[in-house]
């Protein structure tokens, strides 16, 4: 072992295609697709899917056995880079439009649910529509009206109807990250599927809670809103309500017994110490895209960066611009070192949440900032920097407030139980 | 490839430094502060655990090669246990290792093994000046080319032990760019003020005022002989060091603080099961995490003459400076009054926090 900074070689060859399409097929885009919020970019998502299918995947999920990345050849004794691989390839996506990258077809966080809970048949049985001919979405389903961050809220239940061994499951789901591409049935798209959280037994609290994957069309299931948001309008908020919905037996996640502990319900929150840095990741590219405009700007307008000054000398611009840099940067660091660590099959439950807790900051304070130096440019619709600082909002919202983050990371460092610190 | 685990070998260092700042440095930091006195048993017993020896070819009388990220490590690891002593016990390193990295192989053969082959001596460097706008690329001290041999004028401050200094390198305005010339004792010109200096911080660490009035030195004693030297690199080892201090102090405020929170009771909980101060605590580990790694990029970019590493330098520089001001103050903040109080080490850690932003050149990797 040993302390290295080099990017690995498939990495920068990834996000070097990558640029091109954010470019081409995103940023071009952009605009449109913000102020025509619920109208569906058909192009970059057929786009995509072709692209990702000739590259050999089937959605933007780390594969269990990934050796070297995406498109390489696997090679004996190779560190393992997939989450690295996937945090890069998010960051650059995100950098071209984050709404956009929010619709990429494939697993997303459902795919990612099934591959961390499911069994070697279940994540046979619905991983593999990803690769085949049509886009195919999923999403997750797990904030309610009343159960936000504290997900031991949750109301949804899941009954077993013991006459047809099928699961009965009741609730109403909202914000639902591409929810209407992955459950309703689009003749352009494969056949989704939407995972469910719901309690399997409510006397037992935390412990009681279960995943479930709801098949798209599945009966009883309705999408019953599409929000209007800040920003990230290329990608669909759906509001997802169940009425006695049946699913089959084996499509619980997890052991369908409960038991006095919340190891079933922690394994299952463990989905998002591996998906918290690419969230991260993702407000980290959008953050990127807002300093780089930023920079070209300034150029333009003859403001030079004089690095290497005491900051006595330095213009307020200069300070402003330095601090930012040096946010990216070691945020950047932050989700690199986490997603290493994933990859590595090392605990990183701390430095996940640390990652997204400092990526939602500095996401949310280069794009405010960016705005503030542009001054009547930057809040102009003519560019695109006004609607990456509303993008970049929701970083430190979703998967984990800014707050709930800090509160794991805080129960982490102090090594308090959920009891010890509230 | 990415890897954010030191190798054996620098844990192993990781390991000994660390016993050291526990158990020698941190115990004495108080009683040296107050007596303005560092024990020199115990800065020779900081130098015996070979940082700089290891950084040394064994040509020079070391036992290693230098790398930058190792050196990051053990500094904040040195830092950790006390600031004013990590500097007394590196302060040969301010000479050696710009000599090292840029001299001319004259310079190192004369100079290094002097340095490393003994006990602890003092040789040191003169960077700082006493201006508001004090800035190493842009140096009121110059020199002036003369007959074959180099003229120094101006006024140096923060030099550390200065008054026993068997050798410094002064950095000089040549020209328009900063470069460091080796001044032995005794030079004609060369004068040490008696009175120490006295800083917010850093009390334990001797440092002195050292004029130059046409001090005069020759040609080869200009680093890197008569071409000169890269004092970029000079400077962004500087910051590196700077900045990994300001990662060990940090988090000896931190850790202090956390400790603090977890044993102080209010309201009939511990303080740290408030979300007021476990968010405070959360946001300073994430905030030296953020620096720690930042500076280690920068230092293994050093070592792998990336073309961005001294800007790379300056920005986790710039950056842990900040870090250190703001994780200080918070430790101060978590003990409340008993913060304010001297008994508790984090009013220490918070004066020597301040002092990142302006004081480079009092370490180097």
């Amino acid at each position: 072992m040993t302390i290295e900074f080099e990017s690995p070689k498939p990495i920068v060859q990834t996000q070097f295609v990558l640029k091109t399409v954010a470019e081409e097929m995103m940023r071009s885009k952009s605009r449109y697709f913000d102020e025509h919020e619920h109208e569906i970019p058909w192009d970059y998502i057929e786009f995509m899917h072709t692209a990702m299918k000739s590259m050999g995947v089937g959605s933007l999920a780390p594969k269990e056995k990934s050796n070297g990345g995406n498109g390489g050849e696997p090679k004996e004794k190779r560190p393992p880079i997939a989450y690295q691989s996937l945090a890069a390839q998010i960051e650059m996506l995100s950098w071209g439009d984050v709404g956009f990258y929010l619709i990429t077809p494939g697993g997303g966080l459902g795919a990612a649910a099934v591959q961390a809970a499911g069994t070697s048949e279940q994540k046979a049985k619905f991983l593999a529509r990803f690769t085949e001919d049509k886009p195919t979405f999923a999403a997750m389903c797990m904030t309610e009206a009343g159960a936000g961050s504290d997900t031991s809220a949750i109301r949804a239940r899941a009954v077993l109807d013991e006459k047809t061994n099928e699961w009965v499951i009741n609730g109403e789901k909202i914000f639902v990250t591409a929810g209407d591409k992955a459950f309703t049935e689009y003749e352009k798209f494969g056949g989704g599927f939407i995972v469910v959280w719901a309690s399997i037994d409510p006397s037992a609290g935390r412990a009681g809670m279960r995943a479930f994957v709801v098949e798209s069309g599945t009966k009883g299931v309705t999408v019953s809103k599409l929000e209007h948001k800040l920003g990230i309008r290329a990608s669909d908020t759906a509001t997802i309500s169940l009425v006695d919905a049946r699913v089959p037996y084996d499509h619980i996640l997890g052991s369908p017994t409960v038991e006095k502990t919340t190891t079933g319900f922690k394994g299952a929150m463990a989905t998002f110490d591996a998906t918290r840095p690419l969230v991260a990741a993702s407000g980290l590219g959008v953050a990127r895209a807002a300093l780089e405009f930023l920079k070209e700007k300034l150029d333009e307008n003859g403001v030079e960066i004089r690095y290497g000054l005491p900051r006595q000398k330095l213009s307020n611009i200069e300070r402003e611009f330095i601090d930012m840099e040096i946010m990216l940067k070691s945020a950047w660091l932050m989700v690199i070192k986490a997603v290493w660590m994933a990859d590595n099959k090392k605990p990183n439950a701390l430095e996940s949440s640390m990652s997204k807790v400092r990526a939602g900051d500095v996401g949310t304070k280069i794009t405010q900032k960016a705005v503030e130096i542009l001054g009547p440019l930057g809040y102009s619709r003519e560019f695109l920097l006004e609607k990456w600082f509303r993008d970049a909002k929701i970083t430190d919202i979703y998967e984990g407030t800014g707050q709930i983050n800090r509160l794991v990371v805080a129960r982490q460092i102090l090594g308090y139980s959920g009891s010890e610190l509230r | 490839m990415y890897s954010f685990e030191p190798s054996e070998e620098q844990q192993m260092l990781v390991d000994a430094v660390g016993k050291y700042a526990i158990n020698d440095l941190r115990p004495a930091a108080h009683e040296a502060e107050e007596s303005r006195e560092f024990p020199r048993k115990l800065v020779s017993k900081g130098w015996e655990l070979g940082l700089l020896q290891a950084s040394t070819p064994e040509a020079y009388g070391g036992f290693g090669e230098r790398s930058a990220v190792t050196c990051a490590l053990a500094v904040e690891e040195m830092a950790f246990g006390d600031l004013a002593g990590a500097l007394a016990v590196m302060t040969p390193s301010l000479f050696a290792t710009p000599i090292l990295l840029t001299g001319s192989e004259e310079q190192k053969q004369e100079y290094l093994p002097r340095v490393i082959e003994g006990d602890w001596a003092p040789y040191t460097a003169a960077l700082i000046e006493y201006r508001f706008d004090f800035d190493p690329n842009a140096l009121k001290t110059t020199a002036k080319a003369s007959a074959g041999d180099y003229i120094l004028d101006g006024e140096k401050a923060f030099v550390p032990f200065a008054k026993d200094a068997e050798a410094m390198i002064v950095y000089a305005d040549l020209d328009g760019i900063t470069q460091g010339f080796i001044v032995p004792k005794n030079s004609a010109g060369l004068t040490i003020s008696n009175e120490r200096e006295n800083l917010m911080g850093l009390n334990a660490l001797p440092m002195y005022r050292v004029k130059l009035d046409t001090v005069k030195v020759p040609a080869s004693n200009r680093l890197g002989g008569a071409s000169g030297h890269n004092f970029e690199l000079v400077l962004a080892s500087m910051r590196i060091a700077s900045a990994s201090a300001a990662v060990g102090v940090a988090k000896a405020s931190f850790e202090y603080a956390k400790n603090y929170a977890k044993e102080r009771e209010a309201f009939g909980v511990k303080i740290a099961q408030k979300q007021a101060i476990a968010f405070m605590l959360a946001e300073m580990a994430t905030e030296i995490e953020a620096m720690r790694l930042l500076t280690w990029e920068a230092a293994w970019k050093l070592d792998n003459q990336k073309d961005d590493a001294a800007t790379e330098a300056y920005l986790a520089f710039t950056g842990a400076a900040d870090m250190a001001m703001m994780v200080t103050d918070r430790g101060v903040q978590i003990l409340g009054g008993h913060g304010y109080i001297r008994e508790h080490p984090v009013e220490l850690f918070m004066r020597n926090g301040r002092g990142f932003a302006m004081l480079v050149g009092l370490a180097i990797v």
